[in-house]
């Protein structure tokens, strides 16, 4: 079971705390470089950024509600092989549900790897996020996770978490090897620190953290959360269902899609190395265009964005962990997300499966059983 | 609704559908010609985007068939289609493809009738279903 220990804040800076604790971990003779949200020095934005400087740990802001891209692609590319070294990343939980989707496909690795997952508050939309922040980060920060943990909700200078944070019920990094709890704790003076797996327990031992019991507060305000999220979400679902429910509606829903492939690149779990989309399959003549206009004496330009679409549900949904990347990257304001979730809740208990739950489950489409499914055989 | 034909795609696999296709036309067995065949060599190698293709192409129904669980030229490539055929059969009717317009059937090589068989009543099934949604408003 996992190991519990609180560190203390001192001051009332959390986020002090927090790079103290990061500054440990890198302290470690086995980590050599720790990659974290960071204050960029030339604009007032955060990025995830490797550090092996622990001084440059100061601008480390895991609190901030940027998401400008699910890290969990980053880590892939540190890790697809050896690095030489061992590295710990901080990563939001569905940054690292997204990952654990991508070791299962082989583009990932969690040997050399330590994950510290942090109770998430939630990010903004990009283009909130860059209206809202200040040029004094530190202040916008502040502001933001002082009233989300003082429980006043996230919602402030009239916008509000992105509806992907809205509807998401894994605010808590149950997947990472070490996590961080804020949820339910007075964090003006502590913050709970969990090892979940033995390397987490490894890193616990070397930090020489005393262990202490979880309160009972906060199990109860993570629960509370997780409701409140579960009920955004399950009014989602219906409210996307009810607007995609014919092909007509649904045409209408990705109408603005321009097959510019955003919402493919930015997503963490389209795995593909090359996207069929891209290539000479797509690359029609010019002739064919005619053909089919000719056929209803119509095309759509340009063509296959429905096709687009489902094609991407058929090959990610299973993985899809709704981080809500996909809406952040789309330029015509789609909402991607709010799509490919709903379809994904059903795909994935379709399989009885959950995107980034275990890394010992195999992903739906990459096994299989003599004996199960029968109901999709036959003619009815 | 009487004159309405309906088009369907249907992907078979070289050892087991299709050897019972060509059993069936050597039989002169009569079946419908709505069906438009699409010779694979396995069931396991139809990616969902060839269904969701032909479908929003304005096929009026898909089939995919192969052999009979055991007895996969590949050993296991129609178990395969089986998770592809669920996945999609979870994922088309939440956008109102009727569940009956995607078809998954086992027809061995010596099927021959069971395949005429079977082409008739799909077509049947497809006549009383109506043309589908994407044949009639789908602009690609």
């Amino acid at each position: 079971m996992a190991k519990t220990a609180q560190i203390d804040v001192k001051d009332q800076d959390l986020l002090g705390a927090l790079r103290g604790f990061f500054m440990a971990v890198l302290d470690q003779d086995e980590i050599s470089a720790i990659l974290v949200p960071w204050r960029l020095p030339m604009k007032n934005r955060v990025m995830p950024t490797l550090i092996t400087d622990p001084a440059r740990l100061d601008g480390a802001d895991p609190l901030s509600p940027a998401f400008p891209m699910n890290g969990a692609k980053v880590v892939s590319r540190l890790t697809r092989k050896a690095s030489g070294g061992k590295i710990a990343v901080v990563l939001r939980p569905c940054e690292i549900r997204a990952f654990i989707e991508l070791v299962k496909l082989k583009q990932g690795r969690t040997e050399d790897l330590v994950i510290i997952g942090i109770d998430c508050l939630g990010a903004y939309r990009n283009t909130d996020y860059f209206n809202w922040v200040g040029e004094d980060i530190g202040a916008s920060t502040k502001a933001f996770y002082t009233r989300v943990l003082s429980g006043k909700g996230a919602a402030m200078d009239g916008i509000d978490l992105a509806p992907a944070c809205q509807a998401c019920e894994f605010p808590v990094a149950d997947g990472a090897d070490v996590s961080v709890g804020l949820f339910g704790m007075d964090t003006d003076s502590r913050v709970l620190v969990q090892a979940r797996t033995q390397a987490g327990e490894m890193l616990f031992l070397n930090l020489r953290l005393s262990e202490t019991e979880e309160p009972p507060e906060r199990k109860k305000a993570v629960d509370a959360l997780v409701a409140e999220r579960i009920a955004f979400r399950d009014r989602m679902f219906t409210e996307t269902h009810a607007a995609t429910d014919s092909l007509e509606k649904l045409t209408g829903y990705l109408a603005n899609c321009i097959n510019c492939y955003n919402c493919r690149v930015a997503c963490p779990v389209c795995y593909c190395r090359e996207c069929v989309f891209l290539t000479d399959v797509f690359d029609h003549e010019p002739s064919q265009y005619l053909r089919w206009a000719d056929r209803k004496g119509v095309v759509k330009m340009p063509t296959d964005t429905v096709f687009y679409h489902l094609t991407r549900l058929a090959h990610m949904s299973t993985a899809c962990v709704g981080c809500g990347q996909c809406t952040n990257a789309c330029p015509n304001d789609i909402p991607v997300m709010e799509l490919f979730r709903t379809i994904a809740h059903r795909t994935q208990k379709g399989f009885d499966y959950e995107a980034g739950r275990s890394l010992d489950e195999k992903p739906p489409l990459s096994e299989f059983r003599e004996d199960e499914f029968d109901e999709v055989v036959g003619i009815g | 609704m009487t004159d309405f034909e309906p088009t369907i795609i249907a992907f078979v696999c070289n050892w087991c559908t299709y050897t019972a296709a060509d059993l069936a036309g050597t039989s002169r067995l009569t079946y419908p010609k709505n069906v438009r065949m699409v010779r694979v060599m396995c069931t396991g190698m139809v990616d969902p985007q060839y269904v969701i293709k032909a479908l929003l192409e304005g096929a009026d129904g898909v089939l995919v068939s192969g052999c009979h669980p055991g007895d996969c030229h590949y050993i296991n490539g129609n178990f395969k289609a089986r998770r592809r055929i669920k996945l999609l059969k979870e994922i088309l009717p939440q956008f109102g493809f009727e569940p009956e317009r995607l078809r998954l059937t086992w027809i061995g090589a010596s099927d021959g009738i069971q395949f005429a068989e079977i082409m008739r009543e799909l077509v049947a099934q497809l006549k009383t279903l109506g043309p589908s949604e994407a044949k009639l408003k789908m602009v690609i």
